[in-house]
């Protein structure tokens, strides 16, 4: 009726609903509204105004409607009644529960082992005070040959000294450079100490804690040296090492500082810190150095130590400035700089010359993704086995509801079962995690510097995460329940449509065995491309050569006591070891001065391409043994090389003089002896560069390679370990097998390998618990229809094709899925930084895939034969 | 709760109620404090005391039919319990005795 006169504003009548108590509700606004209707006799205005003054008088304690801290209230109360429950039907449902816990616990476990190790990588460097205002300059080197540009963080001394001298907005610049080893004798005693070369301002910028000296001074003097506790206790027993002097060769240093352990988690690692002023000192005056030199980018490391207020991009910007007018000067190369916050240091970029232990964003992401596909898997099979399994909740639901639970009520129930669930999990995780976690330490984080040490946070971490794996795998199934109607269940429960989520079970188990099938490809990959690498024919024998690095020791007296030893056959001198990952270069020209070649080199004695046996093309070896003192006289060069100065036939090469090119003095001539066939310098991960021989003299040399030949390494390895310490006191005896030191070049490989298998593992086990989970329901809930098929006449090959066929669609599925994934991740990605790999192919796709069917199978006709064989009798009796 | 003592003012109420009878309703109630003793009394105060006497359960009430007016809003109605007439009697008493007790004289010449 619209004669009807209209009430008060309808937003205003919504402000007292909202707050007022529902049963206090109607009468007050009743009333409220006959005020109105009388005071329209006024003027609506003022109506209107009185309305709204009541209605926000009457928002009082007793009128207000309680906040839903009472329904939280009721969550308390019936917090006993969920735990009752829940462990109840833990207990009940045996199979599935132990299904769920186990696989969570595994799945768990790996990730305290990630957040462990993410946890610890985070607390990198957080020691130091000034943290947020120290920034260290980085450098990217580009050739002009057009190779991929060098990110470096190690920088010049010259961008030090440049920024210290000409720029402000800075308190400190740091100068450091790596290297410093030496060893240090007071009296008798003498160690071994590795550390680096710092400027004076080391700790006004650096929070590492200096126990006696004088932390202004310590560094300033040339010939200063700072020491650990651990390397000074060595040296000097009780004395205070403070003030003495110690002696490294024909140099003497004081003792200046006596420092704390470096802690674990600092992103540099030192035993001595020498004062910078000593090599500055020695190169001051050296025009040939190169050590203030622009492009001497590749030992030194520049912090510096922002002014209040300043920012990093002013830094930047002077960096770019000097970078400009550098650049210039030069066309062969180009330099750049910019600085990086200490925080962005470990974890951070990944850098080549890390002053100590690099830990990169990349490797935690890939581990972590890795772990979270694990720890989804797992999810994935109390989700699905809980949505199977509801309609056996379905009756306490319906009797919740009619009671008076509320929906999101029966969702907090059912969320809390998954959580005690998860943290049930958590506990055997927490056991296992202790069990893995030595073996993670040793074979992937060791280089890292992570000693996953206990913190107590991680307690909270670990219950934090707990929860969440709980949320998220019981989400869905709560949701599914909780949205049940109660009439529909109590009314006839057989009837009730719960598969709705058939497809996305289906979808869950299809992701769960793509996982595990990439995973286990992934293993197979990788597996078969170290053992390619450790076996790739090098275009030399490595075979029964032993590596004994000489550490500056006199080769030639030892090679004389090696020999006499019957087990050694022959004797070579090398300076590095090929198909390792080390290479040395220089650069190299022949009639042309202009055209120089980039090589990689050995300086090799006589005997190394001999006892290798490498290839001769033309030639043969050097003629006799250098003499000290002497420059080198003769090379040996590859196919490649020849080729690449033009010379048709590799004979045409001999005789002729190419020149080692140096950038002060003369270039050095060598005569072409040999011309050898082309071996595996490198390891497998780059192209074949030039290589070549060059005759080398004792101070050239690093290692002595013999040929042995012995049943009994370990009596050998002694007798040649007495040798060695007759004639060197201080450092240990180190000798390898140069087929172990090739493997060892492999070794990221063989690490991702053992995760990749591990991994594997795990989803392949979680995956065939929630296959098995699933069969189990399934046959259990046509039993009727597999007995009513067998009495009509249906075989028992029937019945378990019936009941098999839709699993096995799933693997085929999951299959079809997972190959071609696979596939390209490793093609594209994973294998193409090896230049020299193995094909991809069905032998590498196929038998993980296979391996997986077949546990599949297993596990699926383990209950499908059971369900098949069992009498229909039995089955129908109670019908 | 202070002892069963009425306040004044619910007193007032109280009495207020029981005269109106079966026509005991918040709006009626201001109305008829208004009319019989002059003292303009706001809804607000009125509701508030009201709940009082309900919460020491001196009256009960309940909500009556809807009607057209008020937008279809049912009433609430009040009557006062046994509870109610008994501390209205005791007032009464303690009055009357008090009363009684006092002198002519003192109230001569008003």
């Amino acid at each position: 009726m619209k004669d009807e006169i209209k009430g008060p504003p309808r937003w205003m009548d919504r402000i007292i609903e909202f707050y007022c108590r529902k049963d206090l509700l109607e009468d007050l606004q009743g009333d409220l509204h006959e005020y109105y209707f009388r005071n329209l006799e006024r003027s609506r205005g003022k109506a209107n105004l009185i309305f709204f003054l009541d209605v926000l008088k009457f928002c009082r304690l007793y009128t207000i409607r309680k906040p839903k801290i009472l329904g939280q209230m009721t969550f308390f109360n019936l917090l006993g009644n969920y735990f009752k429950t829940s462990v109840r039907s833990i207990a009940r449902n045996k199979l599935f529960s132990s299904i769920n816990i186990v696989g969570l616990a595994i799945s768990m476990s790996v990730g305290l082992l990630m957040i462990t190790y993410i946890g610890e990588t985070l607390t990198f460097d957080e020691f130091h005070e000034k943290k947020d205002r120290i920034y260290r300059v980085t450098s990217t080197y580009s050739s002009i040959t057009g190779d991929d540009p060098f990110d470096l963080a190690s920088t010049s001394v010259f961008i030090g000294e440049k920024l210290r001298n000409e720029y402000s907005g800075f308190e400190k610049v740091l100068i450091m450079r790596r290297n410093f080893n030496a060893d240090i004798s007071k009296g008798e005693n003498i160690i071994n100490v590795r550390g680096h070369y710092s400027s004076p301002e080391f700790f006004d910028v650096f929070s590492f804690d200096l126990k006696s000296g004088d932390p202004k001074t310590a560094l300033v003097e040339p010939y200063s040296i700072i020491l650990t506790e651990k390397a000074a206790t060595k040296l000097f027993k009780d004395e205070d090492p403070v003030g003495q002097l110690v002696t490294s060769g024909e140099d003497t240093y004081t003792v200046t500082g006596l420092m704390a352990e470096v802690p674990h988690n600092s992103h540099m690692q030192f035993e001595a810190l020498a004062s910078m002023s000593t090599l500055e000192n020695k190169y001051r005056n050296d025009e040939n150095s190169t050590f203030f030199t622009w492009r001497s980018i590749w030992m030194n490391y520049v912090y510096v130590l922002l002014e209040e207020g300043s920012t990093p991009d002013q830094i930047n910007n002077y960096l770019t400035e000097i970078a400009v007018e550098e650049n210039a000067k030069t066309d062969r190369y180009t330099i750049t700089h910019e600085v990086e916050n200490l925080s962005e240091i470990a974890p951070g970029r990944d850098l080549s010359n890390q002053i100590g232990p690099s830990i990169t964003w990349e490797s935690i992401y890939q581990l972590l993704g890795l772990t979270l596909i694990v720890i989804l898997s797992a999810c994935f099979n109390y989700t699905n086995l809980s949505i199977a399994r509801a309609l056996r909740r379905a009756k306490e639901v319906g009797i919740r509801k009619v009671v008076g639970a509320s929906q999101s009520q029966v969702l907090t129930q059912f969320v809390f079962e998954a959580i005690l669930i998860a943290v049930l999990s958590l506990v055997i995780a927490g056991g296992l995690y202790l069990l893995i976690k030595p073996e993670f330490v040793t074979s992937v984080v060791d280089e890292e510097n992570v000693m996953m040490e206990f913190r107590w946070i991680n307690l909270v971490y670990f219950i934090v995460f707990a929860i969440s794996i709980g949320f998220i795998s019981g989400i869905l199934p709560s949701l599914v329940l909780s949205k049940l109607k109660a009439i529909s269940i109590l009314q006839d429960a057989s009837k009730l449509r719960l598969f709705k989520g058939v497809s996305l079970r289906r979808m869950l188990i299809v992701f769960q065995f793509a996982i595990s099938m990439a995973l286990i490809i992934g293993a197979t990959i990788t597996y078969r491309q170290y053992n390619f690498s450790i076996n790739y024919d090098l275009g030399f024998t490595s075979e029964n050569i032993l590596n004994l690095e000489l550490m500056g020791n006199d080769s030639q007296k030892l090679m004389t006591e090696l020999k006499k030893l019957p087990e050694v056959m022959d004797v070579s001198r090398s300076g590095m070891i090929p198909s390792t990952g080390e290479i040395w270069g220089d650069e190299l020209k022949y009639n042309d001065p202009m055209d120089s070649v980039s090589f990689y080199f050995n300086p090799v004695d006589k005997n190394y391409p001999l006892i290798h046996e490498m290839k001769f093309l033309a030639g043969g070896t050097f003629p006799y043994n250098k003499k000290e003192e002497e420059d080198p006289k003769f090379i040996i060069i590859d196919r490649s090389l020849s080729e690449r100065f033009g010379f048709s036939a590799p004979g045409d090469a001999l005789g002729e003089v190419l020149y080692l090119q140096r950038r002060i003095e003369d270039d050095i001539p060598l005569q072409v002896v040999g011309v050898i066939e082309n071996y595996q310098y490198q390891n497998l991960s780059s192209d074949a560069e030039p290589t070549a021989l060059i005759h080398g003299g004792e101070d050239d040399f690093q290692y002595i390679n013999m040929v042995v030949s012995s049943t009994d390494i370990i009596g050998m390895m002694t007798k040649m370990e007495k040798i060695w310490t007759g004639i060197e006191k201080l450092h240990p005896f180190k000798a390898e097998f140069m087929n172990d030191q090739i493997q060892d070049s492999y070794a990221h490989y063989r690490v991702l390998f053992r995760i990749f298998t591990f991994l594997a593992i795990l989803a392949i086990a979680i995956s065939t618990m929630g296959l098995l989970g699933m069969a189990v329901f399934t046959t259990e809930t046509r039993i009727k229809e597999v007995s009513i098929r067998k009495v009509l006449g249906a075989s028992e090959k029937n019945l378990v094709m019936i009941l098999s066929r839709s699993f096995m669609l799933m693997l085929f599925i999951s299959a079809v899925i997972a190959i071609p994934f696979t596939y390209y991740l490793f093609a594209e990605h994973i294998l193409s930084e090896f230049k020299k790999r193995i094909d991809i192919g069905p032998m590498e796709l196929l038998p993980g895939v296979i391996l997986i069917f077949l546990i599949g199978f297993l596990t699926i006709s383990w209950q499908t034969v059971k369900a098949a064989k069992a009498n229909p009798a039995d089955m129908l009796r109670d019908e | 709760m202070k002892g069963t003592n009425l306040g004044e003012f619910e007193e007032i109420v109280l009495l207020t109620i029981a005269s109106l009878m079966e026509e005991a309703y918040s709006v009626n109630i201001v109305d008829e404090i208004a009319d019989v003793t002059g003292r303009k009394t706001k809804l607000g105060v009125v509701h508030a005391v009201l709940k009082r006497l309900e919460d020491k359960g001196l009256i009960t009430s309940e909500l009556g039919e809807p009607t057209k007016e008020r937008g279809g809003r049912r009433k609430r109605f009040f009557t006062v319990s046994h509870a109610g007439k008994v501390a209205l009697m005791k007032a009464k008493e303690q009055r009357d005795r008090l009363w009684g007790k006092i002198p002519e004289l003192v109230f001569q010449g008003i």
